[in-house]
């Protein structure tokens, strides 16, 4: 079988030429299996979100190859590249349309990839699915079908969200730091749904956090990339062994400074 | 003085004006509903319609001069508007130009091309046209309870198609793209195929609203837009404060506002006449047009700012 995601020697740099010019990726390169499912760690700067927004083709990257499946998505524009792809965002507000219904957030989702056309934009069937896939939710939004998504909480969004990246089965799930802006109580209720969602579909996954805990207790492989590249790659049994203060001995080694001051935490 | 100013007001006149007022209301109405695309459901403050409201005039009158059925003339109007609102899409999609100096540079080459569909600034259609869709003498013929029943009755229809739209799965397509242009993408919405047709689809019916007004007045002017994007966001504002609270909640709330966008047009009409029958000086129309329209626009933000201070305060 071959692999799910094959990232290959990606370079970014920002503002090129100016005082201002910021070298983002400098040669990452990765493979993930079907199935697998990557956390992603790092301090600042590092390029985790920035390798999750090249593969979503949020701009081009300067060189280097992206391959999806076997299907080389590298020039796609990111519209082109949704098809492939579920997203959630770190800003709750990203990944929903506020002044939309929560059953109109849906049925946009579900027809990822999927010419639009004039049939009318949601059917009974979906509804009633859409109302199913709510209740396992737990959050009491079965009832809310027709209420906006600007009026619900911050952790609401990120839970449709969660199930709006599902509900067309992606070929790689990008979990962009989507725990961060959440209270704790609900990072974990989010956590736990993604867990979920990814065993159930079966997905292959990537997930930024700047949580080292939340990286080693989920999913079978971690990364940790520095200064644009990946300088630690990690799976299986290994991964499961591993505490923070093995990661911090490694990011240590990897910087040569220590990053008590950096944003990465260790709770 | 003061009652000397009352004495020469004459209720009967301003009495006498309400039927014209409403039919322009209405006709407007129609200009302030591709507004109201734009400038909420797209996000996209959209300067295109001073230039494609006389485009659509001008189509219109022309063909209307040249032995075609003044209603089969408005297709054309409003097909004209589409290509105005496609070439602002186009400047500001596949060119990279912010949306309002796209639309500000389209409007600009449209007064050139509006005066080159007439050949000179003003047209007219003759004074035996028959079978006008609308009309001022239509407005005190003994018959024109049937002709206002008509336009409301087309002007409900539009309400049903844009309803529609908007619904279908294409339509929600563009409602997340004003929305959340980054969700958009994610979702695999090609926001910029979105925002092109929403923007022909305003400008269409802006291009209409021409076609019918010039039909109305019996003629086209390359001026006669002048202004009006400020009139459909009075109108579609006056809509909103007045009607905002009544639709929210409505089961088809959607199709409400999108009716009140009529009622909030004819209001601003109203509100313009009873200013001209007070007797102030018509030069100061614009004016008053432009500050009903800032009040408007500022209160919700005055509101909010002034929401945090207590918040602050406290």
């Amino acid at each position: 079988m071959g692999y799910m995601l094959e990232i290959q020697d990606i370079h970014k740099t920002f503002n090129k030429g100016t005082i201002n010019e910021k070298v983002a990726l400098n040669g990452v390169n990765l493979n993930l299996n079907p199935g697998d499912f990557v956390t992603i760690i790092g301090g600042n700067g590092a390029g985790k979100s920035t390798t999750l927004n090249a593969i979503a083709g949020v701009w081009a990257v300067d060189e280097g190859k992206i391959i999806v499946d076997g299907t080389d998505i590298t020039r796609l524009s990111e519209h082109k590249r949704a098809v492939y792809l579920g997203r959630v965002f770190q800003d709750p507000m990203t990944g929903t349309a506020a002044t939309m219904s929560i059953e109109e957030n849906m049925a946009i989702a579900a027809r990822r990839g999927e010419r639009r056309g004039l049939g009318w934009g949601i059917s009974r069937k979906e509804r009633d699915s859409y109302r199913e896939q709510l209740r396992e939710l737990n959050l009491g939004l079965e009832d809310r079908l027709s209420s906006k998504v600007g009026l619900l909480s911050g952790g609401q969004r990120q839970a449709i969200t969660l199930l709006m990246a599902s509900l067309k089965k992606p070929k790689l799930l990008l979990l962009d730091e989507h725990t961060a802006a959440l209270d704790p109580k609900t990072a974990a209720k989010v956590l736990e749904i993604s867990d979920k969602i990814i065993v159930e579909h079966n997905l292959t996954a990537m997930m930024v956090t700047h949580n080292m805990r939340d990286a080693i207790a989920h999913g079978n492989r971690l990364i940790m990339m520095h200064e644009g590249r990946v300088i630690y790659d990690v799976a299986g049994e290994e991964k499961k062994k591993l505490h923070v203060s093995d990661l911090l001995a490694k990011f240590e080694e990897a910087s040569g400074s220590e990053f008590a001051n950096d944003r990465m935490m260790l709770s | 003085m003061i009652v000397e100013y009352f004495s020469l007001l004459d209720p009967a006149a301003l009495m006498r004006n309400i039927p014209g007022t409403v039919a322009q209301g209405l006709i407007w109405g129609i200009m302030a509903l591709g507004v109201y695309i734009t400038f909420r459901i797209l996000d996209f403050a959209d300067l295109t319609v001073d230039g494609s409201l006389a485009t659509g005039g001008a189509v219109a009158v022309m063909l209307i001069q040249g032995g075609m059925h003044p209603a089969v003339s408005l297709i054309f109007a409003f097909l004209a508007g589409m290509l105005a609102g496609m070439v602002t899409g186009l400047l500001h999609t596949a060119l990279g130009i912010p949306g309002i100096l796209a639309s500000i540079l389209t409007q600009i080459s449209l007064y050139s091309i509006n005066l080159g569909i007439m050949g000179k600034a003003n047209q007219s259609v003759g004074i035996t046209q028959q079978n006008l869709v609308a009309s001022i003498k239509y407005v005190s013929a003994d018959d024109s309870l049937v002709f206002f029943a008509k336009m409301i009755l087309g002007c409900l229809i539009l309400v049903a198609a844009v309803y529609w739209f908007f619904g279908t799965e294409l339509g929600a397509s563009i409602r997340a793209t004003g929305c959340n242009p980054q969700m958009a993408r994610a979702q695999g919405i090609n926001t910029n195929y979105t925002k092109v047709l929403a923007l022909m689809i305003s400008n269409g019916l802006v291009g209409l609203s021409g076609g019918i007004y010039a039909q109305y007045q019996s003629s086209a002017d390359v001026n006669m837009g002048r202004g009006a994007i400020v009139i459909g966001l009075a109108a579609v504002i006056i809509s909103e404060v007045i009607f905002g609270k009544l639709c929210a909640g409505k089961k088809i709330a959607f199709a409400y506002t999108l009716a009140a966008i009529f009622v909030g047009s004819i209001l601003y009409y109203m509100a313009c006449s009873l200013v001209i029958w007070l007797k102030v000086d018509s030069n100061y129309m614009k004016l008053f047009s432009a500050i009903v329209v800032a009040f408007f626009l500022a209160v919700p933000y005055l509101k909010e700012k002034h929401a945090v201070k207590n918040r602050r305060a406290k």
